[in-house]
Protein backbone atom coordinates (compact mmCIF):
# COMPACT_ATOMS: atom_id res chain seq x y z
CA UNK A 1 0.00 0.00 0.00
CA UNK A 2 1.18 3.53 -0.82
CA UNK A 3 2.26 5.65 2.13
CA UNK A 4 -0.31 8.34 1.36
CA UNK A 5 -3.06 5.74 1.60
CA UNK A 6 -1.82 4.76 5.04
CA UNK A 7 -2.49 8.19 6.55
CA UNK A 8 -6.29 7.79 6.86
CA UNK A 9 -5.71 4.37 8.40
CA UNK A 10 -3.68 5.90 11.22
CA UNK A 11 -6.61 8.23 11.90
CA UNK A 12 -9.03 5.29 11.97
CA UNK A 13 -6.78 3.40 14.37
CA UNK A 14 -6.41 6.39 16.69
CA UNK A 15 -10.19 6.83 16.74
CA UNK A 16 -10.67 3.15 17.54
CA UNK A 17 -8.11 3.33 20.36
CA UNK A 18 -9.90 6.27 21.95
CA UNK A 19 -13.36 4.80 21.44
CA UNK A 20 -12.40 1.41 22.85
CA UNK A 21 -10.68 2.88 25.92
CA UNK A 22 -13.62 5.28 26.43
CA UNK A 23 -15.95 2.28 26.40
CA UNK A 24 -14.39 1.09 29.68
CA UNK A 25 -13.56 4.57 30.97
CA UNK A 26 -9.77 4.48 31.19
CA UNK A 27 -6.71 2.68 29.87
CA UNK A 28 -3.25 2.79 28.34
CA UNK A 29 -3.74 5.74 26.04
CA UNK A 30 -0.25 7.24 25.70
CA UNK A 31 1.81 4.23 24.68
CA UNK A 32 -0.91 2.99 22.32
CA UNK A 33 -1.09 6.28 20.43
CA UNK A 34 2.69 6.64 20.17
CA UNK A 35 3.11 3.49 18.05
CA UNK A 36 0.18 3.90 15.62
CA UNK A 37 2.39 4.76 12.64
CA UNK A 38 4.70 1.78 13.04
CA UNK A 39 1.74 -0.57 13.59
CA UNK A 40 0.13 0.79 10.43
CA UNK A 41 3.26 0.40 8.33
CA UNK A 42 3.80 -3.14 9.59
CA UNK A 43 0.24 -4.48 9.29
CA UNK A 44 -0.82 -2.64 6.13
CA UNK A 45 2.37 -2.67 4.11
CA UNK A 46 5.33 -4.65 5.38
CA UNK A 47 4.34 -7.86 7.08
CA UNK A 48 3.68 -11.12 5.28
CA UNK A 49 0.46 -11.97 7.08
CA UNK A 50 -3.06 -13.12 6.32
CA UNK A 51 -5.88 -12.02 8.65
CA UNK A 52 -7.92 -14.98 7.36
CA UNK A 53 -5.12 -17.37 8.28
CA UNK A 54 -3.60 -15.78 11.38
CA UNK A 55 -1.40 -18.79 12.22
CA UNK A 56 -0.04 -19.08 8.66
CA UNK A 57 3.23 -21.03 8.48
CA UNK A 58 6.23 -18.85 7.71
CA UNK A 59 4.36 -15.60 8.39
CA UNK A 60 6.10 -12.54 9.69
CA UNK A 61 5.43 -11.93 13.37
CA UNK A 62 5.16 -8.93 15.63
CA UNK A 63 5.79 -9.20 19.34
CA UNK A 64 4.78 -6.04 21.18
CA UNK A 65 7.03 -6.35 24.19
CA UNK A 66 5.56 -3.21 25.72
CA UNK A 67 2.42 -5.26 26.18
CA UNK A 68 0.44 -2.40 27.73
CA UNK A 69 0.00 -1.07 24.19
CA UNK A 70 -2.66 -3.74 23.77
CA UNK A 71 -5.40 -1.23 22.86
CA UNK A 72 -3.20 0.07 20.01
CA UNK A 73 -2.55 -3.45 18.77
CA UNK A 74 -6.23 -4.44 18.97
CA UNK A 75 -7.41 -1.35 17.10
CA UNK A 76 -4.87 -2.13 14.36
CA UNK A 77 -5.82 -5.82 14.16
CA UNK A 78 -9.52 -4.92 13.96
CA UNK A 79 -8.89 -2.32 11.26
CA UNK A 80 -6.82 -4.90 9.37
CA UNK A 81 -9.68 -7.39 9.47
CA UNK A 82 -8.56 -9.91 12.09
CA UNK A 83 -11.84 -9.45 13.97
CA UNK A 84 -14.87 -7.13 13.88
CA UNK A 85 -14.41 -3.61 15.23
CA UNK A 86 -17.35 -4.18 17.60
CA UNK A 87 -15.12 -6.52 19.58
CA UNK A 88 -12.98 -3.51 20.56
CA UNK A 89 -15.75 -2.37 22.88
CA UNK A 90 -15.26 -5.47 25.02
CA UNK A 91 -11.82 -4.13 26.02
CA UNK A 92 -11.07 -5.07 29.64
CA UNK A 93 -14.63 -6.17 30.29
CA UNK A 94 -14.94 -9.41 32.22
CA UNK A 95 -14.33 -12.45 30.00
CA UNK A 96 -12.98 -10.36 27.11
CA UNK A 97 -10.55 -11.54 24.44
CA UNK A 98 -8.92 -8.11 24.63
CA UNK A 99 -7.17 -7.64 27.98
CA UNK A 100 -5.02 -4.62 28.84
CA UNK A 101 -1.84 -6.50 27.98
CA UNK A 102 -1.33 -8.56 24.82
CA UNK A 103 -2.31 -12.22 25.17
CA UNK A 104 -1.63 -14.70 22.36
CA UNK A 105 -4.13 -17.20 23.73
CA UNK A 106 -6.99 -14.73 23.82
CA UNK A 107 -6.58 -12.42 20.82
CA UNK A 108 -6.50 -13.57 17.21
CA UNK A 109 -3.40 -12.16 15.53
CA UNK A 110 -1.34 -11.60 18.67
CA UNK A 111 1.92 -13.56 18.37
CA UNK A 112 3.10 -13.53 21.99
CA UNK A 113 1.80 -12.86 25.48
CA UNK A 114 3.55 -9.79 26.88
CA UNK A 115 3.16 -7.28 29.66
CA UNK A 116 5.87 -8.15 32.15
CA UNK A 117 8.44 -5.86 30.62
CA UNK A 118 11.57 -7.14 28.91
CA UNK A 119 10.19 -10.60 28.35
CA UNK A 120 8.61 -10.03 24.95
CA UNK A 121 11.92 -8.92 23.51
CA UNK A 122 13.55 -12.17 24.65
CA UNK A 123 10.63 -14.10 23.18
CA UNK A 124 11.11 -12.27 19.89
CA UNK A 125 14.77 -13.27 19.98
CA UNK A 126 13.63 -16.87 20.55
CA UNK A 127 11.20 -16.65 17.64
CA UNK A 128 13.88 -15.14 15.39
CA UNK A 129 16.21 -17.99 16.37
CA UNK A 130 13.39 -20.45 15.65
CA UNK A 131 12.91 -18.92 12.20
CA UNK A 132 16.64 -19.24 11.54
CA UNK A 133 16.65 -22.91 12.59
CA UNK A 134 13.58 -23.58 10.43
CA UNK A 135 14.98 -21.41 7.64
CA UNK A 136 11.48 -20.19 6.79
CA UNK A 137 12.57 -16.71 5.72
CA UNK A 138 10.27 -14.89 8.13
CA UNK A 139 11.02 -11.53 9.69
CA UNK A 140 10.33 -11.15 13.40
CA UNK A 141 9.36 -7.62 14.43
CA UNK A 142 9.34 -6.42 18.01
CA UNK A 143 8.38 -3.15 19.67
CA UNK A 144 9.99 -2.26 22.99
CA UNK A 145 9.56 0.83 25.15
CA UNK A 146 12.17 3.24 26.44
CA UNK A 147 10.75 2.86 29.94
CA UNK A 148 10.84 -0.89 29.38
CA UNK A 149 14.54 -0.55 28.59
CA UNK A 150 15.15 -0.04 32.32
CA UNK A 151 14.81 -3.83 32.50
CA UNK A 152 18.10 -5.71 32.51
CA UNK A 153 16.50 -8.50 30.49
CA UNK A 154 16.32 -6.18 27.47
CA UNK A 155 20.10 -6.05 27.39
CA UNK A 156 20.49 -9.77 27.98
CA UNK A 157 18.30 -10.34 24.93
CA UNK A 158 20.17 -7.72 22.90
CA UNK A 159 23.53 -9.35 23.54
CA UNK A 160 22.27 -12.77 22.51
CA UNK A 161 20.54 -11.42 19.37
CA UNK A 162 23.72 -9.84 18.09
CA UNK A 163 25.86 -12.82 19.13
CA UNK A 164 23.53 -15.15 17.20
CA UNK A 165 23.50 -12.79 14.18
CA UNK A 166 19.72 -12.57 14.08
CA UNK A 167 19.43 -10.23 11.11
CA UNK A 168 15.84 -11.45 10.69
CA UNK A 169 14.94 -9.56 13.88
CA UNK A 170 13.74 -5.97 13.51
CA UNK A 171 13.24 -4.17 16.81
CA UNK A 172 11.57 -0.79 17.17
CA UNK A 173 12.21 1.37 20.21
CA UNK A 174 9.21 3.56 21.04
CA UNK A 175 11.39 6.45 22.19
CA UNK A 176 8.72 8.68 23.72
CA UNK A 177 11.02 9.57 26.63
CA UNK A 178 8.39 8.96 29.26
CA UNK A 179 7.52 6.25 31.73
CA UNK A 180 4.90 5.98 34.45
CA UNK A 181 6.62 7.90 37.21
CA UNK A 182 8.11 10.64 35.02
CA UNK A 183 10.53 11.25 32.21
CA UNK A 184 12.91 8.36 31.54
CA UNK A 185 15.87 10.68 32.09
CA UNK A 186 14.55 11.54 35.56
CA UNK A 187 14.28 7.89 36.57
CA UNK A 188 17.46 6.51 35.11
CA UNK A 189 20.32 7.69 32.93
CA UNK A 190 19.15 6.49 29.51
CA UNK A 191 22.49 7.28 27.84
CA UNK A 192 22.77 7.94 24.12
CA UNK A 193 20.27 5.45 22.71
CA UNK A 194 21.80 5.42 19.23
CA UNK A 195 25.31 4.71 20.46
CA UNK A 196 23.98 2.26 22.99
CA UNK A 197 22.18 0.09 20.44
CA UNK A 198 25.03 0.45 17.99
CA UNK A 199 27.50 -0.74 20.60
CA UNK A 200 25.26 -3.70 21.45
CA UNK A 201 25.80 -4.85 17.87
CA UNK A 202 22.57 -3.71 16.20
CA UNK A 203 22.25 -2.11 12.77
CA UNK A 204 20.76 1.03 14.26
CA UNK A 205 18.67 3.76 12.64
CA UNK A 206 16.90 6.77 14.15
CA UNK A 207 13.73 8.15 12.57
CA UNK A 208 10.73 10.32 13.35
CA UNK A 209 8.33 7.68 14.60
CA UNK A 210 5.29 9.53 13.29
CA UNK A 211 6.70 9.88 9.75
CA UNK A 212 5.63 6.76 7.91
CA UNK A 213 7.80 7.64 4.92
CA UNK A 214 10.81 7.60 7.26
CA UNK A 215 9.74 4.28 8.82
CA UNK A 216 9.30 2.71 5.40
CA UNK A 217 12.69 4.04 4.32
CA UNK A 218 14.31 2.56 7.44
CA UNK A 219 12.72 -0.82 6.68
CA UNK A 220 13.94 -0.57 3.08
CA UNK A 221 17.41 0.11 4.47
CA UNK A 222 17.10 -3.05 6.58
CA UNK A 223 16.21 -5.08 3.48
CA UNK A 224 19.16 -3.65 1.56
CA UNK A 225 21.44 -4.31 4.52
CA UNK A 226 20.33 -7.93 4.68
CA UNK A 227 20.73 -8.35 0.93
CA UNK A 228 24.30 -7.19 1.32
CA UNK A 229 24.71 -10.05 3.81
CA UNK A 230 24.60 -7.75 6.82
CA UNK A 231 24.26 -10.10 9.77
CA UNK A 232 23.40 -7.77 12.66
CA UNK A 233 19.96 -7.62 14.21
CA UNK A 234 18.15 -4.38 13.47
CA UNK A 235 17.12 -1.52 15.72
CA UNK A 236 14.93 1.30 14.44
CA UNK A 237 14.60 4.00 17.09
CA UNK A 238 11.27 5.78 16.70
CA UNK A 239 11.38 9.32 18.02
CA UNK A 240 7.80 9.53 19.23
CA UNK A 241 5.37 11.58 21.30
CA UNK A 242 3.46 9.80 24.04
CA UNK A 243 -0.25 10.28 23.36
CA UNK A 244 0.45 11.43 19.79
CA UNK A 245 -2.46 12.86 17.79
CA UNK A 246 -4.88 13.42 20.68
CA UNK A 247 -4.41 16.76 22.43
CA UNK A 248 -5.70 15.75 25.87
CA UNK A 249 -3.30 12.81 25.90
CA UNK A 250 -0.33 14.80 24.63
CA UNK A 251 -1.00 17.49 27.26
CA UNK A 252 -1.19 14.87 30.00
CA UNK A 253 2.48 14.05 29.29
CA UNK A 254 3.58 11.21 31.61
CA UNK A 255 0.01 11.10 32.93
CA UNK A 256 -1.12 9.61 29.62
CA UNK A 257 0.36 6.20 30.43
CA UNK A 258 -2.97 5.08 31.82
CA UNK A 259 -5.65 7.73 32.04
CA UNK A 260 -9.42 8.24 32.11
CA UNK A 261 -11.18 8.86 28.81
CA UNK A 262 -14.63 10.37 29.38
CA UNK A 263 -17.32 10.62 26.73
CA UNK A 264 -16.53 14.34 26.41
CA UNK A 265 -12.81 13.72 25.94
CA UNK A 266 -13.63 11.03 23.40
CA UNK A 267 -15.90 13.38 21.40
CA UNK A 268 -13.22 16.06 21.50
CA UNK A 269 -10.54 13.62 20.31
CA UNK A 270 -12.69 12.24 17.50
CA UNK A 271 -13.41 15.79 16.31
CA UNK A 272 -9.71 16.67 16.36
CA UNK A 273 -8.79 13.57 14.40
CA UNK A 274 -11.47 14.42 11.83
CA UNK A 275 -10.05 17.89 11.37
CA UNK A 276 -6.39 16.93 10.90
CA UNK B 1 26.25 -43.13 36.02
CA UNK B 2 26.28 -39.48 37.00
CA UNK B 3 22.85 -37.99 36.44
CA UNK B 4 24.26 -35.27 34.20
CA UNK B 5 25.73 -37.99 31.98
CA UNK B 6 22.37 -39.73 31.94
CA UNK B 7 20.75 -36.42 31.03
CA UNK B 8 23.07 -35.74 28.10
CA UNK B 9 22.92 -39.33 26.85
CA UNK B 10 19.13 -39.43 26.88
CA UNK B 11 18.74 -35.95 25.39
CA UNK B 12 21.10 -36.95 22.55
CA UNK B 13 18.98 -40.02 21.82
CA UNK B 14 15.79 -37.98 21.86
CA UNK B 15 17.30 -35.20 19.73
CA UNK B 16 18.28 -37.70 17.06
CA UNK B 17 14.63 -38.70 16.71
CA UNK B 18 13.02 -35.33 17.36
CA UNK B 19 14.42 -32.31 15.50
CA UNK B 20 12.22 -29.92 17.49
CA UNK B 21 14.24 -30.24 20.70
CA UNK B 22 16.47 -27.22 21.34
CA UNK B 23 18.85 -26.97 24.32
CA UNK B 24 19.51 -23.66 26.06
CA UNK B 25 22.22 -23.29 28.68
CA UNK B 26 23.22 -20.31 30.82
CA UNK B 27 26.97 -20.73 31.24
CA UNK B 28 26.59 -24.02 33.09
CA UNK B 29 26.70 -26.47 30.17
CA UNK B 30 29.93 -27.99 31.46
CA UNK B 31 28.58 -28.30 34.99
CA UNK B 32 25.39 -29.89 33.74
CA UNK B 33 26.90 -32.16 31.10
CA UNK B 34 24.93 -30.63 28.22
CA UNK B 35 28.17 -29.33 26.64
CA UNK B 36 28.58 -32.77 25.08
CA UNK B 37 25.51 -32.11 22.87
CA UNK B 38 26.87 -29.04 21.10
CA UNK B 39 29.10 -30.91 18.68
CA UNK B 40 26.42 -33.25 17.38
CA UNK B 41 23.62 -30.66 17.33
CA UNK B 42 25.27 -27.29 16.58
CA UNK B 43 22.03 -25.73 15.32
CA UNK B 44 19.97 -26.85 18.30
CA UNK B 45 22.22 -26.03 21.27
CA UNK B 46 22.74 -22.47 22.45
CA UNK B 47 24.57 -21.05 25.40
CA UNK B 48 22.96 -17.71 26.22
CA UNK B 49 25.55 -16.81 28.83
CA UNK B 50 24.72 -15.79 32.37
CA UNK B 51 21.23 -14.57 31.56
CA UNK B 52 18.58 -16.92 32.85
CA UNK B 53 15.74 -14.43 32.44
CA UNK B 54 16.49 -14.10 28.75
CA UNK B 55 16.89 -17.87 28.49
CA UNK B 56 13.41 -18.53 29.89
CA UNK B 57 11.56 -16.01 27.71
CA UNK B 58 13.63 -16.96 24.65
CA UNK B 59 12.63 -20.56 25.22
CA UNK B 60 9.00 -19.44 25.24
CA UNK B 61 9.58 -17.66 21.91
CA UNK B 62 11.09 -20.85 20.46
CA UNK B 63 8.08 -22.76 21.73
CA UNK B 64 5.71 -20.38 19.89
CA UNK B 65 7.66 -21.41 16.82
CA UNK B 66 6.91 -25.10 17.39
CA UNK B 67 10.12 -26.11 19.10
CA UNK B 68 10.49 -27.97 22.40
CA UNK B 69 13.13 -26.01 24.29
CA UNK B 70 14.96 -27.53 27.25
CA UNK B 71 16.52 -24.94 29.55
CA UNK B 72 19.14 -26.18 31.98
CA UNK B 73 20.71 -24.47 34.98
CA UNK B 74 21.07 -24.85 38.76
CA UNK B 75 17.74 -25.11 40.64
CA UNK B 76 17.80 -21.64 42.28
CA UNK B 77 18.41 -19.97 38.92
CA UNK B 78 15.90 -22.24 37.15
CA UNK B 79 13.12 -21.25 39.54
CA UNK B 80 13.28 -18.37 42.01
CA UNK B 81 15.53 -16.20 39.83
CA UNK B 82 13.22 -16.49 36.81
CA UNK B 83 9.90 -17.02 38.53
CA UNK B 84 8.21 -14.19 36.61
CA UNK B 85 9.57 -15.30 33.23
CA UNK B 86 8.33 -18.83 33.90
CA UNK B 87 4.97 -17.58 35.16
CA UNK B 88 4.31 -15.16 32.29
CA UNK B 89 6.32 -16.11 29.18
CA UNK B 90 6.05 -19.87 29.70
CA UNK B 91 3.12 -20.88 31.91
CA UNK B 92 0.58 -18.11 31.34
CA UNK B 93 1.42 -18.02 27.63
CA UNK B 94 0.89 -21.83 27.58
CA UNK B 95 4.27 -22.58 26.09
CA UNK B 96 5.88 -25.98 26.25
CA UNK B 97 9.29 -25.57 27.85
CA UNK B 98 11.19 -28.18 29.84
CA UNK B 99 12.91 -26.52 32.79
CA UNK B 100 15.72 -28.58 34.25
CA UNK B 101 17.04 -27.46 37.62
CA UNK B 102 20.12 -29.33 38.75
CA UNK B 103 21.46 -29.85 42.25
CA UNK B 104 18.30 -29.24 44.25
CA UNK B 105 18.50 -28.69 47.99
CA UNK B 106 21.49 -30.15 49.78
CA UNK B 107 22.88 -31.78 46.63
CA UNK B 108 24.31 -28.31 45.89
CA UNK B 109 26.89 -29.25 48.55
CA UNK B 110 29.93 -26.89 48.41
CA UNK B 111 28.06 -24.23 46.45
CA UNK B 112 26.38 -23.46 49.74
CA UNK B 113 23.59 -21.15 50.86
CA UNK B 114 23.27 -18.95 47.78
CA UNK B 115 22.94 -21.95 45.48
CA UNK B 116 21.03 -24.27 47.81
CA UNK B 117 17.38 -24.14 46.83
CA UNK B 118 15.01 -25.22 49.56
CA UNK B 119 12.18 -23.22 48.00
CA UNK B 120 12.18 -24.17 44.31
CA UNK B 121 9.26 -26.58 44.61
CA UNK B 122 7.27 -23.96 46.54
CA UNK B 123 7.94 -21.38 43.84
CA UNK B 124 6.96 -23.73 41.05
CA UNK B 125 3.97 -25.33 42.79
CA UNK B 126 2.29 -21.95 43.00
CA UNK B 127 2.37 -21.51 39.21
CA UNK B 128 -0.86 -22.87 37.68
CA UNK B 129 -0.61 -26.14 35.73
CA UNK B 130 3.15 -26.48 36.28
CA UNK B 131 4.22 -30.12 36.44
CA UNK B 132 7.03 -30.83 38.92
CA UNK B 133 9.12 -33.97 38.66
CA UNK B 134 11.64 -34.84 41.39
CA UNK B 135 14.20 -37.31 40.05
CA UNK B 136 15.39 -40.20 42.21
CA UNK B 137 18.30 -41.70 40.27
CA UNK B 138 19.90 -42.03 36.84
CA UNK B 139 17.71 -44.96 35.78
CA UNK B 140 14.55 -43.04 36.55
CA UNK B 141 15.85 -39.92 34.80
CA UNK B 142 16.53 -41.81 31.58
CA UNK B 143 13.10 -43.42 31.64
CA UNK B 144 11.31 -40.19 32.56
CA UNK B 145 12.82 -37.84 29.97
CA UNK B 146 10.94 -39.13 26.90
CA UNK B 147 7.63 -38.60 28.74
CA UNK B 148 8.71 -35.15 29.92
CA UNK B 149 9.76 -34.07 26.42
CA UNK B 150 6.50 -35.31 24.90
CA UNK B 151 4.20 -33.84 27.56
CA UNK B 152 2.14 -31.00 26.03
CA UNK B 153 2.85 -28.33 28.65
CA UNK B 154 5.71 -27.01 30.78
CA UNK B 155 7.51 -29.39 33.14
CA UNK B 156 9.99 -28.55 35.88
CA UNK B 157 12.51 -31.29 36.57
CA UNK B 158 14.68 -31.14 39.69
CA UNK B 159 17.63 -33.51 39.55
CA UNK B 160 21.05 -33.95 41.13
CA UNK B 161 24.00 -33.64 38.75
CA UNK B 162 26.27 -36.22 40.30
CA UNK B 163 25.99 -39.92 41.10
CA UNK B 164 23.31 -41.10 43.47
CA UNK B 165 22.74 -44.55 44.96
CA UNK B 166 20.52 -46.48 42.58
CA UNK B 167 16.97 -47.16 43.71
CA UNK B 168 15.51 -48.43 40.45
CA UNK B 169 16.81 -51.21 38.21
CA UNK B 170 16.71 -51.60 34.44
CA UNK B 171 13.33 -53.36 34.55
CA UNK B 172 11.71 -50.36 36.20
CA UNK B 173 8.55 -49.23 34.39
CA UNK B 174 8.29 -45.48 34.80
CA UNK B 175 4.74 -44.19 34.73
CA UNK B 176 4.64 -40.44 34.15
CA UNK B 177 2.70 -38.46 36.79
CA UNK B 178 2.43 -41.61 38.92
CA UNK B 179 3.99 -42.50 42.24
CA UNK B 180 5.66 -45.84 42.89
CA UNK B 181 4.98 -48.02 45.90
CA UNK B 182 8.48 -49.30 46.58
CA UNK B 183 7.55 -51.35 49.61
CA UNK B 184 4.15 -52.33 50.88
CA UNK B 185 3.47 -52.04 54.59
CA UNK B 186 0.66 -51.62 57.08
CA UNK B 187 1.87 -49.47 60.01
CA UNK B 188 2.73 -46.14 58.41
CA UNK B 189 3.09 -44.54 54.99
CA UNK B 190 6.41 -42.90 54.20
CA UNK B 191 6.25 -40.63 51.16
CA UNK B 192 9.58 -39.40 49.80
CA UNK B 193 10.74 -37.70 46.63
CA UNK B 194 14.02 -37.18 44.80
CA UNK B 195 17.18 -37.97 46.70
CA UNK B 196 15.20 -38.65 49.87
CA UNK B 197 13.72 -41.82 48.36
CA UNK B 198 16.99 -43.65 48.89
CA UNK B 199 17.33 -42.34 52.45
CA UNK B 200 13.76 -43.40 53.19
CA UNK B 201 14.43 -46.82 51.71
CA UNK B 202 17.31 -47.31 54.14
CA UNK B 203 15.10 -46.04 56.95
CA UNK B 204 12.36 -48.53 56.04
CA UNK B 205 14.83 -51.37 56.50
CA UNK B 206 15.87 -49.97 59.91
CA UNK B 207 12.23 -49.77 60.87
CA UNK B 208 11.56 -53.35 59.76
CA UNK B 209 14.26 -54.50 62.16
CA UNK B 210 12.32 -52.77 64.92
CA UNK B 211 9.11 -54.44 63.91
CA UNK B 212 7.54 -51.50 62.08
CA UNK B 213 6.12 -52.34 58.70
CA UNK B 214 6.28 -49.10 56.70
CA UNK B 215 4.82 -48.60 53.25
CA UNK B 216 7.24 -46.58 51.12
CA UNK B 217 6.03 -44.39 48.27
CA UNK B 218 8.27 -42.56 45.83
CA UNK B 219 6.34 -39.42 44.88
CA UNK B 220 8.00 -39.00 41.50
CA UNK B 221 5.71 -36.16 40.56
CA UNK B 222 5.14 -33.50 43.21
CA UNK B 223 2.60 -31.70 41.06
CA UNK B 224 0.18 -33.09 40.17
CA UNK B 225 0.36 -35.49 43.10
CA UNK B 226 -0.66 -39.07 42.48
CA UNK B 227 -3.61 -38.74 44.82
CA UNK B 228 -4.95 -42.20 44.13
CA UNK B 229 -1.79 -44.04 45.19
CA UNK B 230 -1.27 -41.84 48.24
CA UNK B 231 -4.86 -41.98 49.49
CA UNK B 232 -5.01 -45.73 48.99
CA UNK B 233 -1.93 -46.13 51.17
CA UNK B 234 -2.91 -43.79 53.99
CA UNK B 235 -6.40 -45.26 54.18
CA UNK B 236 -4.59 -48.46 55.07
CA UNK B 237 -1.96 -47.04 57.48
CA UNK B 238 -3.66 -43.89 58.80
CA UNK B 239 -0.28 -42.25 59.40
CA UNK B 240 2.05 -40.47 57.01
CA UNK B 241 5.62 -39.25 57.17
CA UNK B 242 6.87 -37.09 54.30
CA UNK B 243 10.60 -36.86 53.45
CA UNK B 244 11.85 -34.12 51.20
CA UNK B 245 15.09 -32.42 50.23
CA UNK B 246 13.40 -29.03 50.50
CA UNK B 247 11.89 -26.65 53.02
CA UNK B 248 8.95 -28.40 54.70
CA UNK B 249 6.99 -25.25 53.84
CA UNK B 250 5.80 -25.20 50.25
CA UNK B 251 7.12 -28.53 49.06
CA UNK B 252 6.04 -32.18 49.09
CA UNK B 253 4.93 -32.10 52.74
CA UNK B 254 2.68 -29.14 52.00
CA UNK B 255 1.30 -30.88 48.92
CA UNK B 256 0.54 -34.06 50.87
CA UNK B 257 -0.92 -32.05 53.76
CA UNK B 258 -3.21 -30.15 51.39
CA UNK B 259 -4.39 -33.45 49.96
CA UNK B 260 -5.09 -35.25 53.22
CA UNK B 261 -6.66 -32.27 54.97
CA UNK B 262 -9.32 -32.09 52.29
CA UNK B 263 -9.75 -35.79 51.51
CA UNK B 264 -8.64 -38.01 54.39
CA UNK B 265 -7.24 -36.29 57.50
CA UNK B 266 -4.62 -38.37 59.31
CA UNK B 267 -1.61 -37.55 61.46
CA UNK B 268 1.30 -36.35 59.32
CA UNK B 269 4.89 -35.36 60.05
CA UNK B 270 7.79 -34.21 57.92
CA UNK B 271 11.49 -34.85 57.62
CA UNK B 272 13.06 -32.07 55.62
CA UNK B 273 14.57 -28.64 56.02
CA UNK B 274 12.79 -26.89 58.88
CA UNK B 275 12.54 -23.40 57.38
CA UNK B 276 16.30 -22.83 57.25
CA UNK B 277 18.71 -21.52 54.61
CA UNK B 278 21.41 -23.69 53.07
CA UNK B 279 25.13 -23.82 53.79
CA UNK B 280 28.26 -25.45 52.46
CA UNK B 281 29.00 -29.07 53.29
CA UNK B 282 29.10 -32.57 51.89
CA UNK B 283 25.80 -34.31 51.16
CA UNK B 284 26.13 -36.66 54.12
CA UNK B 285 27.12 -33.84 56.45
CA UNK B 286 24.17 -31.75 55.33
CA UNK B 287 21.80 -34.69 55.81
CA UNK B 288 22.97 -34.76 59.42
CA UNK B 289 22.83 -30.99 59.93
CA UNK B 290 19.23 -30.82 58.73
CA UNK B 291 18.22 -34.08 60.47
CA UNK B 292 17.37 -35.88 57.27
CA UNK B 293 19.42 -39.09 57.65
CA UNK B 294 17.80 -42.55 57.51
CA UNK B 295 18.19 -42.66 61.31
CA UNK B 296 16.30 -39.37 61.59
CA UNK B 297 13.58 -40.70 59.31
CA UNK B 298 13.34 -43.90 61.35
CA UNK B 299 13.19 -41.93 64.59
CA UNK B 300 10.47 -39.61 63.30
CA UNK B 301 8.51 -42.60 62.02
CA UNK B 302 8.75 -44.42 65.37
CA UNK B 303 7.51 -41.34 67.16
CA UNK B 304 4.60 -41.03 64.75
CA UNK B 305 3.68 -44.70 65.00
CA UNK B 306 3.87 -44.68 68.79
CA UNK B 307 1.91 -41.43 69.10
CA UNK B 308 -1.36 -42.56 70.65
CA UNK B 309 -3.01 -39.13 70.79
Amino acid sequence: MQILDLVPITKDIRKLIIKSIASIGSGHVGGSLSIVEVLTVLYFREMNIDPNNPKMEGRDRLIVSKGHSGPGVYATLARRGYFPEEKLYTLNKIGTDLPSHCDMNKTVGVDMTTGSLGQGFSSAVGAALGSKIKNDGATIYCIIGDGESDEGQVWEAAMFASYAKLNNLVVFLDYNKMQIDGYVKDNKHPADVIRKWDSFGFYTQYVNGHDMKAIVQALDNVKAYRQEKGDKPNMIILDTVKGKGVSFAEKALVGSHSMPVTKELMEQALKELEEV
Amino acid sequence: MELRQALAKTLAELMRENNKIVILDADLSKANGTDSLYKEFPNRCYNVGVSEQNMASMAAGLSTYGFTPVIVTFTPFATRRICDQIAVSIAYAKQKVVIIGTDPGITAEMNGGTHMSFEDVGVMRSIPKMVIVDIVDDVQLMKALPHIINYPSAVYVRMPRKSRPTVFDENYQYRFLKADVLKEGKDVTIIASGTMVYEAQVAAKMLAEKGIDAELISANCIKPLDEETILKSIKKTNKVLVCENHNVIGGLFSAVAELIVSKYPVKAKAVGVMDEFGQVGKYQELLEVYHMTPADIAKATMKLVNDKE
